[in-house]
């Protein structure tokens, strides 16, 4: 465990030390703040037609601010958990540094790991992040925390997906744009995958709507804990850090 | 301390190494000498079980590599042939990294630190990032990461490449100082460091083992004597005569001279002393002494003749070393011969040496 930490600290300080956490965090704030604030302006709206006295369904924070703008951080998920992940190997392998990894008397698990670690820390600075938005709603009404929490847990997960597969990813090449772009692909075709068979019966559609990694979070938002979800996500998981703790014990026997 | 038996690595079809056998005593500087891509970092990476071997075995302080590696590599220090840096690190922070990787406990790492940085030097550079280092200050980090936990063995690839003759020296010097108390193994392609800082020479060419020993007895079984070449001012005939009566002298020649001198190198029995019993000789007689050196085959044509592909080279000179290279006497002493009586306990590696 200690070599856990170990490897996640210094991970974690050279996203620091080097301008990706600083410029990642900056574009989320910014584009998060842009959904939530869009959200509220819709919720604003709304409200003070039905002021006005017109026909409006009923309207409360949890459905019109918080659960949209959830789904919409799992947009933004999708698209910078790639620049994430994609040095975590890849850089490593470049720069040689793996060789002091593999060379030291740490398992290849601890290393895989702390590096998911590390990725899912900087994820939670994200999180933080967030939350200092929907604290506003907070301060001006009374939303449902508990929901909010389930909908928190669900992004965890969903980011840990992520990581684990673009950690796994990383691994295979020594080009971070390489890593990049293939873990990108990947995860948009995994988001993709339901869309085409969304109603279909067929069993073909019922599995790729099962592996669709999107659906799952719907529950999550809506402040339901579902636990073919929760296995689903969890699964995907251990399947990212069992396939780099493969592609990492290949680079014993490639390199 | 590292024992190595039959090592063989494949990569696909080509073979990297090729059924290598040595050992290596605590305490011993061995110098792995090869041309480039002859199988050094190879070795190298198996020892420090960043590769498994394809056959054979190699063990560490009496731990073999595939079977308990984090037992190896927590005695290990491996400096890669670049240094293993993080160049947003400060090196401080860098040491404090692999020192705990390398399972140091916590309260013991900052009193590492401060004795590694001692031994490289590096207290000038503790709180600089490693991407604003010389060349010359990353190899010493390099080496400071490899000594951080004080391990038993020291494995370094290439440790003074890309360094300018300052670096060069002080990073030998250094290596020199450490070779108390770590047994070590560097790997070079350049002759005079392994000449001036290892007991001992592995000369590996094209994956194979090709000769074990001491730098001098390498030397020596090139040519069984060595030759002194003086210059003096003074009657030649005169001088041949008197060059030939100092003891030890086994025959003289002459070589062209300038001026109005004459050059002779004189062939000797065992090593250089006689130098300075020609230098008495000379000067008693009253003739101008300019120049004496000695002129000993050098490791360079030693290395040349050994690892050239000419398979008469090997086996001439193999034949007079019997004792001191086994793998070169495998090679010497095909099947059908018996092998000599006091290489009879290996008789499988000389199968497998005479195969190659």
């Amino acid at each position: 465990m200690r070599n856990v930490w170990t490897i996640a600290t210094r991970e974690l300080k050279s996203y620091f030390a080097s301008p990706i956490a600083y410029i990642l965090l900056a574009m989320f704030a910014i584009i998060f703040g842009y959904f939530f604030f869009s959200a509220v302006a819709i919720f604003v709206d709304y409200a003070s037609r039905g002021q006005m006295g017109m026909q409006m369904p009923p309207m409360n924070v949890d459905q019109f601010i918080i659960q949209p703008t959830l789904g919409n951080f799992t947009i933004i998920l999708l698209f910078l958990s790639p620049m994430i992940t994609m040095r975590l190997f890849a850089e490593e392998k470049r720069s040689g540094t793996i060789e002091l990894l593999l060379t030291s008397p740490v398992r290849d698990f601890e290393i895989i790991f702390g590096k998911w670690l590390a990725a899912m820390l900087l994820f939670a600075c994200m999180l933080a992040v967030s939350m200092l938005n929907l604290s506003v709603v907070f301060l001006l009404s009374t939303p449902d925390w508990r929901a909010l929490a389930v909908g928190y847990l669900g992004l965890l997960l969903m980011g840990g997906t992520f990581l684990a597969l673009g950690a796994f990813i990383s691994t295979l090449t020594k080009n971070q744009i390489v890593a990049g772009a293939l873990t990108f692909g990947t995860f948009l075709m995994l988001w993709v995958l339901d869309w085409v068979n969304a109603y279909s019966t067929s069993t073909l559609g019922k599995v790729c709507q099962y592996i669709a990694i999107a659906p799952h979070f719907e529950q999550f938002s809506k402040g339901v804990i579902e636990l073919k979800d929760v296995v689903y996500y969890l699964s995907a998981i251990g399947l990212g850090l069992f396939l780099s703790k493969r592609s990492l014990e290949s680079l014993h026997w490639r390199s | 301390m590292i024992k190595v038996e039959r090592l063989t690595k494949r990569y696909g079809p080509t073979l990297a190494v090729k059924d290598i056998t040595f050992e290596v005593e605590k305490g011993e500087i061995v110098g792995f000498l090869g041309p480039n891509g002859a199988g050094k970092t190879t070795t190298m990476r198996i020892l420090t079980g960043f590769l498994p071997p394809t056959s054979g075995t190699a063990s560490v302080a009496g731990y073999d590599v595939l079977e308990e590696p984090l037992e190896v590599k927590k005695r290990i220090g491996y400096l890669p042939e670049t240094p293993p840096l993080y160049p947003e690190m400060a090196v401080e922070g860098y040491l404090d990294f692999v020192g705990r990787l390398k399972g140091i406990a916590s309260a013991d790492v900052s009193g590492r630190i401060e004795n590694v940085v001692d031994k490289c030097s590096l207290g000038d550079v503790r709180g600089k990032l490693i991407a604003q280092l010389s060349k010359g200050y990353r190899q010493r980090v390099g080496l400071a990461q490899a000594l951080i936990h004080d391990p038993d063995v020291l494995i370094l690839d290439e440790p003074t490449a890309g360094l300018d003759p300052k670096q060069i020296s002080e990073v030998r010097q250094l290596i020199h100082q450490l070779s108390g108390e770590h047994t070590i193994i560097l790997s070079t392609h350049i002759l005079p460091e392994v000449q001036t800082i290892a007991s001992r020479i592995i000369i590996i060419s094209d994956g194979k083992l090709e000769a074990s020993d001491t730098p001098e007895n390498l030397m020596a079984r090139m040519q069984g004597h060595e030759s002194v070449l003086v210059e003096i001012d003074g009657p030649p005939e005169d001088v041949e005569e008197r060059l030939m009566a100092v003891e030890g002298v086994n025959g003289v020649s002459r070589k062209n001279g300038h001026g109005g001198r004459t050059s002779w190198e004189i062939d000797t029995g065992e090593d250089a002393a006689i130098r300075s019993e020609v230098a008495r000789a000379v000067v008693e007689s009253g003739w101008g002494l300019y120049e004496i050196r000695s002129v000993g085959i050098s490791l360079e044509d030693v290395f040349l003749q050994l690892t050239s592909s000419e398979p008469d080279v090997s086996e001439a000179d193999a034949a007079p070393t019997e004792e001191t290279v086994e793998p070169a006497v495998a090679k010497a002493t095909p099947a059908d011969e018996p092998p000599p009586p006091d290489n009879n306990e290996e008789p499988s590696k000389q199968e497998g040496a005479g195969t190659s």
